[in-house]
């Protein structure tokens, strides 16, 4: 059974003050995800990716379309007991402190009250907020905040997570520790669904990926399955800086960096380089073949023309 | 009730109380007491008639102003400051949201309420040396304040749900000021012809009538209040209260958080 089945969700606003004309903000959206993976929603800002959130999250009504969470409709309230959520840079009761917000949370989630102070505890601790559980929200940094969000997220153990931009207001260390606390998540069963624009961290993260853009899914997938074409060439490197002649007859691209020469040729040429290089008596350092990154497959489906809607989802999960 | 709206609730009232509402007591019992000192030195015989009219008066406006100026922002802070996201992405339904910050609001004004009571009491005290029997009407003219906040408590939350902060209070207030002259809209009405006499009398209906409301001025003059007038003003206040609210979850229900 999917986690989420997203069909045919659509979003158009109307703008203006006197005379109101429309403005689509996502067009009818189908799209899949697995229980137990971790699910990247990709694409720049404005795409669609927020919009698409809070119509899960029933903050915005769709003008048509419907969805399914745990195989449950998506309307009823009961379901919301088993999904957290975190918002784009979340703003919480600043007059709170960390741990009562987080109780105050856990009882609107329906967590026992025998249950809620260890797992407001345990979740303060997982975050790293255990410190400053005392403090007011009101004095807590960006950062700290995203971490009552995440926290607040999980505090309920949801089934699915929906974490929009959780990387946001992080500094490096805290985007790990975001990544970590993901791969946990999914080592618990748990299904994540999270929006982003950096692709470093879907491409490090998820086990499939949609790209949206102005509104409209432009392709779904693996990521594996969209890094793994190769690109038809090798990436060669050895110690020293001498480019052997017979390496420039086989077609190879070279570049010197410091102490090592770089070079990309064809993948039919990779032994002639071996053997090349072997006859110089130069050091091989690595060959590696040439992958395409999702950063590139992410630019390509942005620049792509526009795919009928509904093609891609159904056929590219 | 549900569970979330007690929570709810209970975090409204926390709320107000930290953002230090209640400061309000310390310049009502100023207020109450420079009055006090003040007409037990220049008054005779009208003192105990002076403190009630100025305590009352005093309790029903600090509730009133309280009521509108954290009321309008109930919905739309929290829409606009985001809170209402992790709020509304759990097992909460939007009515119960509404209920639940309208209850909260309701506590915070009426513990607020019995706090200036004491106050009034207290200077009452002060100036006569003593209770009498007629002093018990206070009460009612407490309640029958009371009453008046959970009209404008809903009143403010229905605006809330729709217009912005500012709006909200000018509607409110509106609402207020012309509520109690309810009296006198009912009686233009009355003497009006035509098509103003079907639009005043609709007005006049439409607005809540603080008029019934105001026992102020009654109990300072000791005049008795029947069971009647109790029963009447407590149906009607939670008649249109709960109208109010019907509206504000109405359009609450259908609006789209962006």
């Amino acid at each position: 059974m999917p986690a989420i089945e997203i069909l045919g969700l659509e979003k158009t606003y109307l703008v203006g003050f006197w005379r109101k004309r429309p403005k689509r903000a996502l067009q009818p959206l189908h799209l899949s995800v697995e229980e137990g993976e971790i699910f990247g929603f990709l694409g720049p800002n404005g795409a669609g990716k927020t919009t698409t959130l809070k119509m899960l999250m029933g903050l915005v009504f769709p003008t048509a379309g419907t969805a399914r969470i745990l195989g449950h409709d998506w309307t009823d309230p009961e379901v919301k007991a088993q999904i957290g959520f975190l918002p784009e840079q979340p703003y919480f009761y600043d007059y709170l402190t960390a741990h009562e917000l987080l109780d105050y949370y856990g009882q609107l989630s329906g967590v026992p009250a025998k249950d809620r102070t260890r797992r407001v505890e345990e979740v303060l601790q997982r975050v790293g907020l255990t410190d400053i559980k005392g403090v007011q929200l009101r004095k807590f940094s960006k950062g700290m905040l995203q971490r009552a969000g995440i926290a607040q997220a999980i505090l309920h153990s949801p089934k699915l997570v929906f974490f929009d931009e959780p990387m946001s207001g992080l500094d490096p260390l805290g985007r790990r520790e975001v990544r970590d606390l993901m791969e946990q998540l999914k080592q618990e069963g748990k299904t994540v669904f999270f929006s982003t624009h950096i692709l470093s961290d879907a491409e490090a993260l998820c086990d499939r990926v949609a790209i949206i853009y102005k509104g409209e899914l432009r392709g779904v997938g693996a990521v594996e399955d969209l890094t793994s074409s190769v690109q038809g060439k090798v990436e060669v490197i050895w110690q020293g800086t001498q480019i052997p002649a017979s390496m420039r007859a086989l077609g190879a691209e070279c570049h010197v960096t410091g102490d090592t020469v770089r070079a990309v040729l064809p993948e039919n040429q990779q032994d002639a380089a071996i053997d090349a290089l072997r006859r110089e008596r130069i050091r091989l350092i690595a060959i590696t073949p040439l992958r395409t990154s999702l950063e590139a497959y992410f630019v390509e489906k942005l620049q792509h023309s526009q795919i009928p809607a509904g093609k891609t989802v159904g056929t590219a999960v | 009730m549900s569970s979330r709206i007690v929570h709810i609730a209970r975090n409204t009232f926390r709320e107000a109380v930290r953002d230090r509402v209640l400061y309000n007591l310390i310049a009502f019992a100023l207020l109450l007491s420079g009055a006090a000192i003040l007409v037990g030195q220049i008054s005779i015989d009208i003192e105990r008639l002076v403190v009630i009219n100025l305590g009352l008066t005093a309790v029903s406006l600090f509730g009133v102003v309280i009521a509108i100026f954290i009321g309008i922002g109930l919905v739309s802070k929290e829409i606009e400051k985001r809170t209402l996201y992790t709020v509304l992405s759990r097992p909460v339904r939007r009515w119960e949201f509404i209920v639940g910050k309208f209850f909260g609001l309701a506590g915070t004004l009426v513990v607020n309420t019995v706090f200036m009571a004491i106050g009034v009491f207290g200077a009452l005290l002060y100036v006569a040396h003593k209770f009498t029997k007629p002093d018990g009407l206070i009460l009612v003219a407490l309640y029958f304040i009371i009453l008046e906040f959970l009209i404008i408590c809903s009143l403010a939350l229905l605006f809330s749900s729709f217009s912005s902060p500012l709006l909200s209070a000018v509607f409110a207030f509106s609402l207020f000021v012309i509520g109690s002259f309810s009296d006198d809209l009912r009686g233009f009405a009355a003497m009006a012809h035509g098509m103003t006499r079907w639009v005043a009398t609709g007005a006049a209906y439409l607005v809540p009538n603080f008029s019934a409301l105001n026992v102020i001025s009654a109990v300072a003059h000791q005049q008795p209040m029947g069971s009647q007038l109790i029963l009447q003003n407590t149906l009607y206040a939670l008649f249109y209260t709960a109208m109010a609210l019907s509206g504000a979850v109405l359009i609450f229900e259908r609006r789209n958080l962006k």
